[in-house]
Formats: structure tokens, C-alpha cells, sequence
């Protein structure tokens, strides 16, 4: 399509931007979209301070509850994950579709590795008798229950953004399948990509904090 | 050329039902006017709440009403006139509307995501009024949810709270949207100081959307999750803190003031302008003001908390920074009646409206300072004073400015002209009526009424009384609006594409509109308000040329 041109007094051409394919428009909105992402998590970490600071001594305690090797292992497979997601928008940018559909396939079945040793944290705690509401939490002091509080709100939040990610992921093969993303148009692919940065750095915070005041 | 009303797009291309036309529609004006039809409905759905509000206070004693039907009550009075009404209000209506053709561009950067942002709305009005049909009765916390009443009550605030937090949701989605189409869409030529004065009002509002909703969002959930699952982060038998959700909430709700008002100075400073036919006195100032209260705003919620627990330094520093607002608040008002000076006025309704909101507006902004001083504040807070204050300042100054907004672009949006005496009518039952209605109540709240109670003092009958007799004035007044709306559309002469002779871009296009705004998008060197004896400065030829 041709450029759209604006006239001046003088009668030269100025280009007239629009809507359609915008491509730093998009860019920019999704930006300004991480930054509300960026205030909700601000709130909670906000939060969590408060608690640390007048509950420090039940804090630390009830982090060594918790299983730094599973976290660990976690903190090590997003920190991966987000390296292959990046190379594979390197690849697709390069032209190599190939390369960048396996990568963005790595990047989903780690995220999905990532839900499964979550989900046995969760489950190692359920069955202590330990979640939100439980007889057994409510029994211990207060800065125990406030730590689970937090810690289930938390990474059951971040779990859902994992799970928001995966789809995204999906949807990014479906669309590098169909054409919507192709090496000359990646808007889509490197807002996702982003989008993953984004989760993994939230779990770079959430990790120390709740699994390593303990150690 | 056929408007808008005519040829629409939609999400699914060519739909030939006229109600699917509609909702499905991707055009920001059609958006516009679905959210306008939408909100003035509820807007007189909590008018109904609040006059039967005022009928239970018009003796002491009780009337006709329970105390816990007062209390649903004025929680749906407060919830929909705050999040459903005015908080969404002016941007996703008007500025909707006009944001794309002020700026000079054919739509929002997203159009989709604005439907969406429609429908979202839409889910959390149905949330939120779910509650009132089945069964248990409305939420009754107020529209603040104080933790750990909200944690604890047995009426329905669950749907209410997850209605507003979708409604955050929406409102975030409705303000990304307006940050990048003014970053990006803006004619070639138009600069940030070219733009009219209303889009800066809604930069400024966008930006306070996007950043302080998502606190009130997580807070919210916080509480749906102690209500659900039994977290205990604001619940003090478990350890939480509910003083930590009323500082979360504020962090919100106080920029959220801004939200309602910052759209409203914007409609100020284009109706200014074309009323006194001058150029606006101080552009950058008021410009550049809208952005430092954003700002400001953002510091200053501590003065709802003065009496929750506090230490005395937290109060000074908070009443200090509250106090700040007011100068840049102060700089705009000073900006409109320099415009306003010496120039020749035309009383036109629009006019009206906005003078009568800048008064009304200056009473509540003043109160407001005795309110953010802390020691009137510990005498007066929780009384009527409070809620004198803030119905000056909302209802007598942002609704105020809607409704002059409305007045103002009403031949754009329609094509039609309203009947002028009708409308200066209808504004003087309403102006009468908001004083005679909320005057009285400060008197009462400085006597020591308190506020959210369904009976007081024989001493304060006088006082409801009259306040009685304002509301019923007012409520004329607005249904007087609508009735001279509903004429104009019926029987209302022509209004051609400028009857004001107003200068900004969307009064160079045909009323109503054509589709796509602009068939050619103009080149944008000059100021937004140029004025040369009376007329407008610049004019275009039909191909948006400048010839003049
Ligand atoms: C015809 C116009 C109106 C009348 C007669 C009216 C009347 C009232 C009354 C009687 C109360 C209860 C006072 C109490 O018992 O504490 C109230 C509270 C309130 N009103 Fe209005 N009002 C009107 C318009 C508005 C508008 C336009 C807004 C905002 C956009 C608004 C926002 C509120 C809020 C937030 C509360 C506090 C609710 C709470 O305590 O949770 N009102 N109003
Ligand atoms: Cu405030």
C-alpha cells in the first residue's frame, strides 16, 4: 500500500501515520500493559515486605519449610526457558522458521515442566495439611500464616501467568504455522517473548525471597 | 457522505442486523455511544437510589426504610455512581468519541481491544447488579469495602467486588489504549503542545488508569481471596493488617479523584475557548498542570487515613503534599478566568454548565483543603461535611462539565441543535437544586452529622429538609436535559459541521462524522485555539488544504 501523505501550507508531504500494523504502536502498548503487570506484583512484594519486617523471626522459619531444590531447580529451567525464546525471535528474524518453531516448542514444555514441580510443591504442602484456611495454619503464629498466605497468592498468581504463557507460546506456533508471524512481521513473536522475560524476572524475585530467607 | 450511523465495521466484518452492527462495531464512536447509553441508565438508576435516600432522611425517625436497606443502599448509590459511572465516564464516552478526531487520526491504535475493553465493561456491570435480583440483597460495606467488614459480612459483596476488579480491568485496557493513539496516531505536524487541552486531560487520566488501577485490582482480589479460600493478608485474627488495605485502597482511590476530574478540566478548556471566541490564556500551564496533578495525586492518600492510625510525621507530610494539589489545581482555575476576562462571553448552555461547575467546583476544592488540614479533618471526617465536599466537587464539578461536554459536542455527535432555552432551563433547576441540595450539609456535617446513617438528631431536621427540596430540583433538572436531547434529535434544526465556531480539528468534518473521520488527514502547524475577530484562524479547503 502506498504511504498516505499530509500537505502543508507549503504543500510538502508529511507521512501520516495509522493505525493498521503500527508496528511501534504495538510494541509500545504492550510495554505500558507490563507496567500494570509491574504495579499488581509491585503491591504484593510491597505487602510481603511489610510482613517480613514485623514477623521476621516466623518468616525465616517458615521458609525452611519450604524445598530450595525444587525451587532451585524451577529458577534454573525459566532462566533457560527465556534464553530459547529469545533465540528462537533471533532465528525467526534470521529467517529460520525451523529453528525457531523448535525453540518456541522447548520454551512451552519447559514452562509445562515448570507447572508440574510446582504443582508438587503444592501438593508436598497440602498434604501437611498446610493452604490457606487449613485448621493446621491457622494454628500457627501469625507470621506463618501470613508467609503461606502470601506465598500461595504469589506463586499461584506468577503459576497462572505460566499458564497464560504457555498459551501465548501456543498461539505464537499456530500463528508462525498459518503466516500471522513471519520473518519480516515478529511483532506478535517478540511481545510474547517479552511477555516470558517478564514472568521469569518475577520469579527471580519471588524465588530468594520466599525460599532463601531460610537457609 | 454517509455517517457513522450509516456504515460501520465490525469484529466480523459485514453484519447486516442493525443490534449486531452495534455491538460487534469497532468504530470508537459507536464504542462512545454504547458506553454513553450504557452509563447515563445506571448513572439515573443511582440518582433513583439516592432520592430514595433522601426521602427516608426528609424527617428523623423511620419511614419507610431498614437500616441494612440504608446501608445496600448507599453502597449502590456510591459503587455505581464511582465505578460504574464516573470513573469510566468521560474518557470511554466522550473522549472516545472525540479523542481520534481531535488528534487527527481515523481510530483508536486498537480498535478490537477498545471493543473488548466495551464488553468487559459490560460483564462487570451485569456482576455488579447481579447481586440486587438474587436474593441475598446488595453489598453493604460502602463503596470503600473496609477490611474486615468486607471480609466478614454475609451480603453478597463477592459479585461486587469481582464487578469491580473486571471493571479495573477495563478501565486499564480503555487507558493503554489512549497513551499509545496519543503517542502514535497524532496528525503529522501536531506536536504535544498543539494538541487541544481536552486530549491532554485524558493523557494525564490515561496514565493515572494504568497505574493505579492494578494496586486496587490486587487489593480487591486479596479480599475476594479472604472471603473464599481464608487468607488472611487485611483479617487481624490471622496476623493481617486491614490499615494495610485501607492505604492499598487510597493509593488507588485518591489518584481515581483525578481520574474523574482531569477529562472534566479538559471539556473546561475547549468549551472556554469557543465561548469567549479567544485564544485559551496559558496553554503550557494548563497543559503542564494536568500532567503535575496526575503526579502529585499520586502522594497524597495518606488525608483519608488521618483518624485510621497514623504517626504524627505520616500526617504532616500527607496534609503537606495534599495541600500541594491545590496549586496546580489553583493555576488552572486562575488560567479560565483570565481567559474568561474582558472577552465576550456568550451564555450559551455548554457555558453555562462549565461556569456553573467552575463555582461549584472552587466550593468543593476549598472544603477539600479544610479537609486535607488534620485538624478540622478529625472534627469533621466521616460527617456530612465530607460527603458535601465531595459532591462539590464531583456532582457540581466533574458531572457539571460531562454535561456542558455534552451540550458542547451534541450537534457534532447528533448532526442536530437542542433547543437553547430548554437546555438554560434545565440548567438553572439543576445549578439551583445542586446548592440548595448539598449547601445545607455542610452546615449539618459541621455540626456533627455523621455520614452513612439512616436517621439523626431531631436538631438536623431543618438542614435534610431543604436538602430534600434541592434534590428534587436537581433530579428535574436532569430529566429535563433528556427530555431537550431527545427533542433536539427529533425536531432539531441542522447543525452543519461548525455552530460554534470552534477551532479544533473535529469541527472541520461533517456533523455527524463519516466513518473514518477523515477523508484526508490534515496537516497540523497551528495552535488549537486561534481565533482572528471572532472567527477561526485556520480554515481548510474539502481536501484539507490550509487556505487560510
Ligand atoms: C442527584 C444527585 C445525588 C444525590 C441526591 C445524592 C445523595 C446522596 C446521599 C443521600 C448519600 C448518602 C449519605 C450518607 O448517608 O452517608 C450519598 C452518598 C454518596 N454519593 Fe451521592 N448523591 C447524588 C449524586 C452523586 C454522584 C453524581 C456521585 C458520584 C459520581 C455520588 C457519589 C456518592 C458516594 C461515593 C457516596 C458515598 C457512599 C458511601 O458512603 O459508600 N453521588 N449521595
Ligand atoms: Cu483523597
Amino acid at each position: 500500500m502506498q504511504q498516505e501523505m499530509a500537505y502543508d501550507a507549503q504543500g510538502q508531504p508529511h507521512p501520516v501515520a495509522d493505525f493498521h500494523d503500527d508496528y511501534g504502536g504495538a510494541k509500545l502498548g504492550f510495554w505500558v500493559f507490563l507496567m500494570t503487570e509491574a504495579m499488581m506484583f509491585g503491591t504484593l512484594f510491597l505487602l510481603f515486605a511489610i510482613y517480613f519486617y514485623r514477623h521476621t523471626e516466623s518468616y525465616v522459619a517458615s521458609s525452611g519449610h519450604l524445598d530450595v531444590w525444587l525451587g532451585g531447580t524451577n529458577t534454573v529451567i525459566l532462566l533457560v526457558s527465556t534464553y530459547t525464546m529469545g533465540l528462537g525471535t533471533m532465528m525467526l528474524r534470521r529467517g529460520r522458521v525451523r529453528a525457531a518453531v523448535l525453540l518456541v516448542g522447548a520454551t512451552t514444555l519447559m514452562a509445562l515442566i515448570f507447572l508440574g514441580i510446582k504443582a508438587v510443591e503444592w501438593n508436598m504442602e497440602i498434604s501437611r495439611g498446610i493452604y490457606p484456611g487449613s485448621g493446621v495454619l491457622d494454628a500457627l503464629d501469625r507470621g506463618e500464616i501470613l508467609f503461606f498466605g502470601l506465598y500461595f497468592v504469589m506463586t499461584g498468581l506468577h503459576g497462572l501467568h505460566v499458564i497464560a504463557g504457555v498459551a501465548l507460546m501456543s498461539w505464537v506456533l499456530l500463528l508462525i504455522r498459518s503466516g500471522g508471524i513471519r520473518p519480516e512481521h515478529t511483532i506478535a513473536m517478540k511481545n510474547v517473548t517479552l511477555y516470558w522475560d517478564f514472568v521469569h524476572l518475577v520469579w527471580i524475585v519471588l524465588f530468594p525471597l520466599f525460599y532463601m530467607i531460610g537457609v | 457522505m454517509p455517517s457513522f450511523y450509516h456504515e460501520t465495521h465490525t469484529l466480523f466484518g459485514h453484519l447486516r442486523n442493525p443490534v449486531l452492527q452495534w455491538i460487534f462495531s469497532i468504530d470508537h464512536k459507536r464504542i462512545g455511544l454504547m458506553y454513553m447509553a450504557v452509563m447515563f441508565t445506571l448513572f439515573f438508576m443511582a440518582v433513583g437510589a439516592a432520592l430514595t435516600m433522601r426521602a427516608e432522611l426528609f424527617a428523623p425517625g423511620a419511614q419507610f426504610l431498614e437500616p441494612q436497606t440504608y446501608n445496600e443502599l448507599f453502597t449502590f448509590h456510591g459503587v455505581t455512581m464511582i465505578f460504574l459511572f464516573i470513573v469510566p465516564g468521560i474518557p470511554a464516552t466522550l473522549g472516545n468519541f472525540m479523542l481520534p478526531l481531535m488528534l487527527g487520526a481515523r481510530d483508536v491504535s486498537f480498535p478490537r481491544l477498545n471493543l473488548l475493553s466495551w464488553w468487559l465493561y459490560i460483564l462487570g456491570v451485569i456482576l455488579g447488579l447481579s447481586s440486587l435480583v438474587t436474593g441475598q440483597g446488595f453489598a453493604d460495606t460502602g463503596w470503600t469495602f473496609y477490611a474486615p467488614y468486607s471480609i466478614r459480612t454475609d451480603a453478597h459483596v463477592l459479585s461486587t467486588l469481582t464487578a469491580a476488579f473486571i471493571l479495573g480491568l477495563s478501565s486499564i485496557l480503555t487507558g493503554l489504549n489512549f497513551v499509545v493513539t496519543i503517542h502514535r496516531l497524532r496528525a503529522p505536524g501536531m506536536n504535544f503542545f498543539k494538541m487541544p487541552l481536552f486530549i491532554w486531560g485524558l493523557y494525564a487520566t490515561a496514565w493515572i488508569q494504568v497505574l493505579a488501577t492494578p494496586v486496587v485490582g490486587i487489593t480487591l482480589l486479596l479480599v475476594i481471596l479472604e472471603r473464599t479460600l481464608g487468607v488472611g493478608i487485611f483479617d487481624p485474627t490471622k496476623g493481617g493488617d486491614p490499615v494495610l488495605f485501607e492505604h492499598l485502597f487510597w493509593i488507588y482511590s485518591h489518584p481515581a479523584v483525578y481520574l474523574m476530574i482531569l477529562p472534566g478540566f479538559g471539556i473546561v478548556s475547549e468549551v472556554l475557548p469557543a465561548f469567549t471566541r479567544r485564544t485559551i490564556f496559558g496553554y503550557h500551564a494548563i497543559a503542564i498542570s494536568s500532567a503535575s496533578i496526575a503526579g502529585i495525586g499520586y502522594l497524597v492518600w495518606g488525608h483519608h487515613m488521618f483518624t485510621s492510625g497514623m504517626s504524627d510525621l505520616a500526617r504532616i507530610i500527607f496534609s503537606f503534599l495534599t495541600f500541594l494539589v491545590a496549586v496546580p489545581t489553583g493555576v488552572k482555575i486562575f488560567d479560565w478566568v483570565a481567559t474568561m476576562y474582558k472577552g465576550s462571553i456568550i451564555l450559551s448552555t455548554p457555558m453555562l454548565w462549565i461556569l456553573g461547575s467552575i463555582i461549584n467546583f472552587t466550593v468543593g476544592g476549598l472544603t477539600g483543603l479544610t479537609l486535607g488540614a488534620i485538624g478540622p479533618d478529625i472534627h469533621l471526617h466521616d460527617t456530612y461535611y465530607v460527603v458535601a465536599h465531595f459532591h462539590y466537587t464531583i456532582l457540581g464539578g466533574v458531572i457539571f462539565m460531562f454535561i456542558g461536554g455534552l451540550h458542547y459536542w451534541y450537534p457534532k455527535i447528533t448532526g442536530k441543535l437542542y433547543d437553547e432555552g430548554l437546555g438554560r432551563i434545565a440548567f438553572g433547576l439543576a445549578f439551583v437544586g445542586f446548592n440548595t441540595l448539598w449547601f445545607p450539609m455542610f452546615l449539618a456535617g459541621f455540626l456533627g452529622n455523621p455520614r452513612r446513617y439512616f436517621d439523626y438528631l431531631p436538631d438536623f431536621t431543618v438542614y435534610h429538609q431543604i436538602s430534600g427540596i434541592g434534590a428534587l430540583l436537581i433530579a428535574s433538572g436532569l430529566v429535563m436535559i433528556v427530555y431537550t436531547f431527545y427533542r433536539g434529535l427529533r425536531s432539531g434544526r441542522e447543525a452543519g459541521p461548525n455552530p460554534w465556531n470552534a477551532t479544533t480539528l473535529e469541527w472541520h468534518i461533517p456533523s455527524p462524522p463519516p466513518l473514518e473521520n477523515f477523508a484526508k488527514i490534515p496537516y497540523v502547524d497551528f495552535e488549537p485555539y486561534e481565533y482572528d475577530a471572532g472567527e477561526p484562524l485556520v480554515q481548510f479547503d474539502e481536501n484539507f488544504r490550509r487556505i487560510r
